[in-house]
């Protein structure tokens, strides 16, 4: 029994079948069993290495170095504060206090309730609305600490589903049918471009000699 | 003069509310770049290119057509564009996946016409969520419209372009670090040589890595030729560029301007641009270019925003991000968050980086919050000196990559310039500014 849902699977096979190589669908991959679960579940990451032809291990090696790819269960909402350079000279740093006051825990932690995941970020490029704060990878705006409670309870509401889509939700827009381009024909005009490249390099080579 | 009337080249269709979408760029010239592109030929493309003398905007401005120069001979290629930005305060090629992703869909049309590649591939950061709704968009209507997939434009062209979302690494916008992170694995930069990924690149294969910035270009510089844009700017920094503002400035925000004619007093202080330090106060250092460029004092103001300028005056412009520091800024505080910055996202296989970056930030800890000793500004020195020899610019390097000798400017240009800071924390065992 698969624990990937049939349409997380479907999916899966189109990103697979964007690359050249299989693997390196991974991340794509590790985003959609994100999508799905709101983490990334040992027997997602599971499947997802038989997917690409890699071991269970080799799939945990690489999700664990990236920042987004969370191997253990986050909230419902994963509220990002950012303290880099710009957001620092700008109250960053008193923002997140107030944060990890009216939340309850430290950066790095979860709510009781599970609704809300706390995390100091580095620089998120959206530099000059500081601080800058993202609640599931989307922006919220420049956020004081009375905007910020706000922002809190809208979330709790769930004021703010329409814009902020659950954890793990990456992109909310699917590629139109899978590949543009047909493979095969592309493979054959690859090698047809590959046959013009190398006549014309030869000709160079020789002009050059001559 | 603060402000040149160069054309907007990047950001001209910004003041739309719809300006990522496919009807608003066909009405604003969209795609006619790529339609004159695909009558030349490819060669005279590039040579379009090689004209404008555009450097790479990514940050280490490297001339995008030598980069192409070195891949025309090879047959199988692939281009990949690095849209990682993750150099703090750097917040252009943000601004242009989710304001214009056509034209950058367009430039790296072009590119893959030029360098004849038939597979190219769009890696975004992850964190740009509507970044890569955006471009995905955009892409999926470039598909309906002809201009990507099988025989574009029926010119016998086919190319087919894949978004590809990152997971959260600062070290994946270093170009082998990416192509790594693009084969499905951790992101760690590979050991040079080879120096470029145009002898072994995606797959092993010879590949071009560009930036985000430098493709949305290419519409402009095809349809309107290289030496219109090789017109602008002055000396080796051609055309525009989209410059990051942040910081104490009363106006933040990014900015396209002629390379090399407006100088850093204009950014800051023009009412157009910057608009002046908030609050009336005092500047008292800036960032030129990006977290890993020595800082400049107020003596630098009147330097022109140009690679080379910058460049001699011993830092960088880098990536083009300019962080404003007024008179109430602690520097060691800065340098500290900057260092953790560098912990942070050090990938950690050359020891210098992973144990380096981790001492400096806990000694620059210790000295913001008092219990810092004399001995400490020799220590951090030393450190940094292990890092990068000498602590000259440009930076030695005893790492794979160059996070690790960025990681000295901040700390470097923060002991130059205000020693007595540190001192005074030592002194009273506590951060004077609080």
């Amino acid at each position: 029994m698969s624990h990937l849902t049939p349409d997380t699977l479907e999916r899966m096979h189109q990103s697979i079948g964007l690359y050249p190589e299989a693997r390196s669908a991974l991340i794509p991959l590790c985003h959609l069993a994100q999508e799905q679960d709101g983490w990334l579940r040992p027997e997602a990451m599971e499947e997802i290495a038989e997917l690409v032809g890699l071991t269970p291990a080799e799939v945990r090696g690489t999700a664990t170095f990236y920042d987004m790819l969370h191997t253990e269960p986050v909230g419902t909402y994963l509220v990002s504060v950012c303290t880099n350079i710009a957001c620092l000279l700008d109250g960053a740093a008193e923002l997140l206090d107030h944060a990890e006051e009216v939340l309850g825990v430290g950066a790095g932690g979860t709510t009781s309730d599970r609704a809300i995941t706390l995390e100091e970020a580095e620089c998120l490029a959206d530099c000059d609305r500081t601080p800058c704060v993202q609640v599931n990878h989307r922006y919220v705006g420049a956020q004081t600490p009375e905007t910020f409670d706000r922002l809190v309870a809208d979330l709790r509401a769930g004021r703010l589903a329409d814009t902020v889509p659950p954890h793990g939700t990456l992109i909310r827009v699917r590629r139109n049918g899978g590949l543009g381009a047909d493979r095969q024909r592309v493979a054959g005009e690859r090698a047809a471009a590959a046959g013009q490249q190398q006549a014309r390099a030869a000709a160079a080579s020789e002009g050059a000699q001559g | 003069m603060a402000v040149t009337d160069a054309p907007k080249i990047v950001t001209a269709r910004m003041g739309h509310e719809d300006s990522h979408t496919l009807a608003r760029y066909l009405a604003t010239g969209g795609y006619e770049g790529l339609r004159k592109a695909l009558t030349m030929t490819p060669e005279a493309v590039a040579a379009e290119v090689d004209a404008a003398s555009l450097l790479g905007r990514g940050g280490a401005g490297f001339p995008a057509g030598r980069k192409w120069s070195m891949l025309r001979k090879d047959p199988v290629t692939y281009l990949v564009v690095n849209g990682d930005e993750s150099e703090p305060a750097t917040f252009k090629d943000h601004l242009l996946v989710e304001r214009d992703p056509h034209q950058l869909v367009e430039g790296v049309l072009i590119a893959a016409y030029a360098l004849q590649v038939t597979q190219a591939f769009i890696y975004l950061r992850g964190e740009f969520a509507l970044g890569l709704e955006r471009v995905q968009q955009a892409l999926n209507e470039a598909y309906d419209h002809g201009a990507v997939g099988s025989d574009i434009f029926g010119s016998g062209f086919s190319v087919d372009l894949v978004v590809h979302p990152g997971a959260g690494a600062y070290i994946c916008g270093e170009e082998t670090a990416l192509i790594e992170s693009l084969e499905g694995k951790r992101g760690f930069p590979r050991i040079k040589p080879p120096y470029f990924p145009a002898v072994i690149g995606l797959y092993g294969q010879p590949t071009v890595v560009n930036n985000v910035e430098t493709m949305s270009n290419l519409p402009w510089i095809v349809t309107n030729g290289g030496a219109a844009f090789a017109a602008l700017g002055q000396g080796r920094s051609t055309g525009t560029r989209l410059f990051a503002l942040s910081g104490h400035v009363r106006n933040p925000g990014a900015f396209e301007l002629e390379m090399a004619k407006t100088t850093f007093r204009d950014l800051v202080y023009s009412p157009l641009l910057g608009g002046g330090i908030r609050g009336g106060n005092d500047l008292k250092a800036f960032i030129p270019g990006g977290v890993s460029a020595p800082w400049f004092g107020p003596d630098r103001l009147d330097l022109p925003l140009g690679q080379d300028e910058v460049a001699e005056a011993g830092s960088m412009l880098g990536s083009g991000s300019i962080v404003v520091m007024d008179s109430s800024t602690c520097a060691v505080r800065a340098a500290w968050r900057i260092t953790k910055f560098f912990a942070r996202e050090s990938c950690g296989q050359c020891t210098p980086c992973r144990e380096g970056s981790g001492w400096l930030e806990r000694i620059l800890y210790r000295i913001e919050n008092g219990e810092g000793r004399e001995q400490d500004l020799d220590l951090l020195l030393d450190v940094s000196d292990n890092i990068a020899p000498g602590l000259t610019w440009p930076p030695q390097q005893t790492t794979i990559c160059v996070l690790g000798p960025s990681i000295p400017s901040s700390i470097h240009s923060a002991i130059e310039m205000f020693r007595d800071e540190f001192l005074v924390h030592m002194k009273e065992g506590a951060c004077p500014y609080g």
